[in-house]
């Protein structure tokens, strides 16, 4: 039934029509798909999400606990003086302990690769923890001295012991020329039976004949695979493939010249692969030896991994095993603190004047402006202007909290006070009225009844401020917030500093293995300060708000 | 040192207040209904006579102090010591004297310098003792003036409001001159970059090479400032960004706001917004370690090179991030179309998909061309999810698949370690900021201007 026919003579639609039914159908998954599209889109925001989060937390999590090996170490006299244990030969003491652990070992190298199993500050550990307890020199003591990077992710399994010999890339090769019928198995070897030119130009017919075997192997396997251009693919023939050549021409000289076939042993891994089984070599990121070591200092029930408080109480190091955020924390706490002490009275202060104060002219409608402006402008043109003005003009120290909580206060001011504008609109001018009608003054009103019942509202904008302050990078980056602190003694206002944002950035670019759980935790913890400031604004909101 | 005196200062501006407090009540014999104003109200009004003339001045000093000891330093050098020298090796002679007199001994400071730096040690004590003392009488003469003002009949709480009115109005000045500071330090330092590279090359060149020689003899690259690629891979990894996050904010606020239950909206809208919570250096690690990989892989599979710090891996995360922006923006804008609008499209008999296309996007569709446009200013000033996640090196590419910069990417790493106002280099940084600043506000400033003028169409 066509479209015309559905409207009958009086003009009304046929809706039982079988074509105003399908059209009704089409209209309908229409709008079923566009909801679908919503859900799609929600379900699609919502798992990037959780994939986000549960990246960091699967990588973060491991660097919550911290392996630790249980020292025996004999504090020896001669090596310590009692009377000054801070300049002790601590390192021979460390030294000599692993070695009683290995009596076997003799050879100076491999003492070398099992004092590699220990953290390289192994020593200032031992150093610290004598200068705290004098009263150990000349007595064993047991101390917990973390592993190095490499040893605590092998026993946290985040790298393996042995590794895949082959590369995808070298695995697919060899399957080409499975698919490609060269590779025979005979006696339980894999060979490749490859087309070989004998080139006269590279060899001597002897006897015995002499020459370049190898190129030729090579020049035949890469007949067979003209599109790969890679040495690697030449590991493939075993290092005795030359010799199957070479026996050949000297069985029967009359080869020279001429393209025969033989049969080339492929090399150890490639056999392995051959019977269907994934090649292994150990981890070339261990000395040989180490991992054995170590697994017997495990077996000996030495190595235990308990929380990782270090990495809370310690300061940044070059070396994962060491590193915490004890300095990252302390920079970011001051830098929030000038942050909060700058932006806090003086945002309440801005929005108190331009919301109750402020005559309306041309001076208020450009603070107005000027401030709505002023959020939505890049963070990193506010570490320009912290370079250029509280650096460059005023000459202010370098990578110093003041200065990043100077930054940063520029940016949350604009948050406060659009916040605090908001919380004091929220109050009902009968408040304002009853109280100017029993004489108050309009500063009374405001700072004896307004302002306190705004203050919840004002709280939490500025707490919400304050959790995008503590997250924000680059600014910091720019006035140099970024710096290498070793230690947590020195933190004041206007020293180097660094900051957890700026921690995390510095982690995330270091190459070794441990600092991307390092990282990884780092991200938990700023995040975990981040849900707890925003559960206190919540809170707070939740208790004082008030529906007038 | 400074932090003691303003410490003291404060200290001192309470001690006042109190005083000023029982002082008044004195001078009524306790009938405290006597005063004109609250006895608080004169200890307040003695305090910020106190306080602030005094905290006012050490803040002064301090901004000075450095700039007036380097010029006497100057001055007491042996004539002819710095005839023809540039502003550069001044600094650096001027840094190698603060750097002897604080006790950091490197090679053999000549006679002159070690000279120089005894006299810089005694003026900064001369100058500390000064600032202490000037400080200090400068309070006791606020405390002089206010405190004889005290009298039954003395109008305090004015006075006091007064100050506190002013207060007020400098702390909103703060935005302004916040405003100011960033586009004079922008422009000023954008201008002596143009001194040395034409604007022509800046704003029309194709080559961005910035890495020029500080050191003599050191092999660079000549040093290339044009900005073209710089501009290109930002606005390629805006648009990436742009392309993943708007069909997504505009869908899932479609959702929001016609579909879901109110319930399953009310835990749906935060969840959201938790996305735009995150610290963007979070998404930059999460862009590393697992986006770029990940689509690297997939790229192996199907056999297309994908780069490690390809602008698709950036340009993806960023627009993760900004989900949230657009969503919540398009969200106020569909609900803000009049009820009626909604209600008579129902009432033809449009299905709830005819209404949200035909009626209600339409009707929103300023409003979420603004929300699409303050998202825009967004990506092109997020800084570490590109510092992290994209390339450094400039090229000109349309690809997705090829590592591109971007404007922030370079400011970050052009001022990363130790900065010299001097260097075509550092400036760059503050003339591509300058362009960053311009556009950003232009686009906020166009975004605002649309979305006012279609609400007043449906006030």
């Amino acid at each position: 039934m066509s479209e015309a026919q559905a409207i009958n003579r009086r003009g009304a639609l046929d809706w039982a029509s079988k074509s105003a039914q399908r059209r009704v159908r089409r209209r309908y998954a229409a709008d079923w798909r566009l909801q679908a599209y919503g859900i799609v889109a929600i379900a699609f925001a919502i798992g990037l999400l959780g994939i986000l989060l549960a990246s960091v937390v699967v990588n973060g999590y491991p660097a919550f606990v911290q392996t630790k090996l249980d020292l025996e170490l004999y504090i020896d006299p001669s090596k310590v003086k009692p009377e000054d244990p801070a300049k002790g030969n601590y390192r021979a003491i460390v030294k000599s302990s692993l070695a009683s652990l290995f009596p076997g070992v003799t050879d100076d190298k491999q003492k070398a690769d099992l004092g590699k199993i220990l953290t390289s500050d192994a020593a200032y550990i031992v150093r610290d923890y004598v200068v705290d307890h004098p009263e150990v020199i000349g007595k064993r003591i047991t101390l917990p001295i973390a592993v190095s990077d490499s040893f605590d992710q092998l026993y946290k399994g985040v790298i393996p012991k042995e590794v895949d010999a082959l590369s995808i890339t070298q695995e697919r090769w060899f399957e080409r020329l499975l698919n490609r019928g060269v590779v025979v198995e005979a006696d339980g070897r894999t060979d490749l039976k490859l087309d070989v030119y004998i080139d006269p130009a590279k060899i001597e017919a002897g006897p015995p004949p002499t020459g370049d075997f190898a190129a030729l192997a090579r020049n035949g396997l890469q007949a067979y695979l003209p599109t790969v251009h890679d040495t690697g693919l030449f590991t493939m023939l075993a290092d005795d493939a030359p010799e199957a050549i070479q026996q050949r021409v000297a069985a029967d000289p009359s080869l020279i010249g001429k393209t025969v076939q033989v049969l080339l042993p492929v090399s150890e891994p490639y056999q392995v692969l051959a019977k269907g089984e994934t090649p292994t070599v150990p981890n070339p990121r261990f000395a040989p030896g180490q991992i054995k070591a170590f697994e017997s200092l495990v077996e000996r029930g030495m190595v235990r991994t308990p929380f990782n408080w270090e990495l809370f109480f310690n300061a940044d190091s070059r070396f994962p095993e060491r590193a915490g955020l004890a300095g990252a924390i302390a920079g970011s706490f001051y830098a929030l603190l000038v942050c909060f002490l700058l932006s806090f009275p003086i945002g309440i202060a801005a929005a108190v004047y331009l919301e109750e104060f402020a005559p309306k002219n041309r001076l208020t409608d450009l603070i107005e402006v000027n401030i709505n402006n002023l959020a939505a402008v890049p963070s990193v043109v506010f570490g320009l202007l912290g370079l250029a003005v509280f650096l460059g003009f005023f000459g202010l120290p370098r990578s110093a909290p003041l200065v990043g909580g100077m930054v940063l206060s520029l940016m949350t001011l604009p948050t406060i006070i659009i916040a605090t504008r908001a919380a004091l609109k929220a109050v009902p001018p009968s408040i304002r009225e009853a109280a100017l009608g029993v004489g108050a003054s309009k500063h009374q009103v405001m700072l004896h009844h307004v302002l306190p019942l705004a203050m919840p509202g004002i709280l939490t904008g500025t707490i919400i401020g304050m959790a995008q302050a503590l997250g924000e990078t680059a600014p910091l980056l720019l006035i140099g917030m970024n710096a290498f602190i070793p230690s947590v003694e020195n933190v004041g206002l206007l020293e180097p500093a660094t900051a957890l944002p700026t921690q995390i950035f510095s982690w995330a670019d270091s190459p070794e293995r441990g600092f991307v759980s390092r990282t990884s935790a780092a991200i938990l913890v700023l995040l975990g300060f981040l849900v707890i400031m925003n559960i206190i604004a919540i809170a707070l909101r939740h208790k004082f708000e008030r529906k007038w | 040192m400074v932090g003691y005196l303003l410490l003291a200062l404060i200290a001192l501006s309470l001690v006042s207040y109190f005083f000023g407090r029982r002082r008044a009540i004195a001078t009524v014999g306790g009938r405290q209904h006597d005063l004109h104003s609250r006895p608080s109200y004169h200890g307040a009004f003695v305090a910020a006579w106190v306080g602030i003339p005094a905290i006012l001045l050490v803040l002064i000093w301090l901004f000075l102090q450095g700039a007036v000891i380097d010029r006497l330093l100057l001055w007491s050098l042996p004539p002819g010591t710095t005839d023809g020298w540039d502003s550069g090796q001044i600094n650096l002679l001027l840094s190698q004297i603060k750097s002897v007199a604080a006790g950091h001994i490197f090679g053999e400071p000549s006679q002159t310098v070690m000279m120089a730096a005894e006299r810089y040690k005694e003026w900064q004590w001369i100058a500390r003792l000064a600032m202490v003392a000037a400080a200090f009488s400068v309070a006791v003469v606020g405390f002089w003036i206010a405190g004889a003002r005290i009298a039954p009949a003395f109008r305090a709480r004015h006075g006091t409001e007064r100050v506190m009115s002013g207060l007020m109005i400098v702390c909103s000045l703060i935005a302004i001159f916040t405003t100011l500071g960033i586009v004079l330090s922008l422009l000023f330092e954008a201008l002596r970059f143009f001194d040395r590279v034409s604007p022509l090359e800046f704003f029309f060149g194709l080559r961005w090479e910035p890495q020029i020689p500080i050191r003599e003899g050191q092999v660079t690259a000549g040093g290339a400032f044009g900005a073209i690629p710089v501009f290109t891979g930002t606005l390629l990894i805006a648009l990436i960004a742009m392309a993943v996050a708007t069909p997504v904010g505009l869908y899932s606020a479609v959702y929001l706001t016609e579909y879901a239950h109110p319930k399953i909206r009310a835990v749906i809208k935060p969840v959201l917004e938790l996305l735009a919570g995150i610290p963007t250096v979070v998404y930059g690690f999460f862009a590393v370690l697992v986006v770029a990989p990940s689509l690297r892989t997939f790229g192996e599979t199907i056999g297309v090179p994908i780069a490690p710090n390809s602008a698709l891996a950036a340009g993806a995360v960023m627009g993760i991030m900004i989900i949230p922006f657009i969503s919540s923006l398009s969200d106020d804008a569909i609900s803000a179309v009049p009820r009626a609008m909604r209600d008579g499209s129902y009432a033809m008999g449009a299905t709830k998909g005819e209404t949200i296309t035909k009626v209600l996007l339409p009707a929103a569709l300023p409003g979420i061309m603004g929300g699409v446009l303050l998202a825009v200013s967004r990506a092109i000033g997020e800084t570490m999810i590109v510092v992290m996640a994209a390339g450094i090196i400039a090229s000109l590419t349309a690809n997705p698949l090829e590592p591109v910069t971007t404007v922030t990417v370079q400011i970050v790493t052009l001022l990363i370690g130790d900065v010299e106002f001097d260097n075509p280099k550092t400036l760059a940084a503050f003339a591509l900021g300058l362009v960053l600043f311009v556009a950003t506000l232009g686009l906020n400033v166009l975004a605002l201007h649309i979305v006012r003028k279609y609400r007043e169409q449906y006030e």
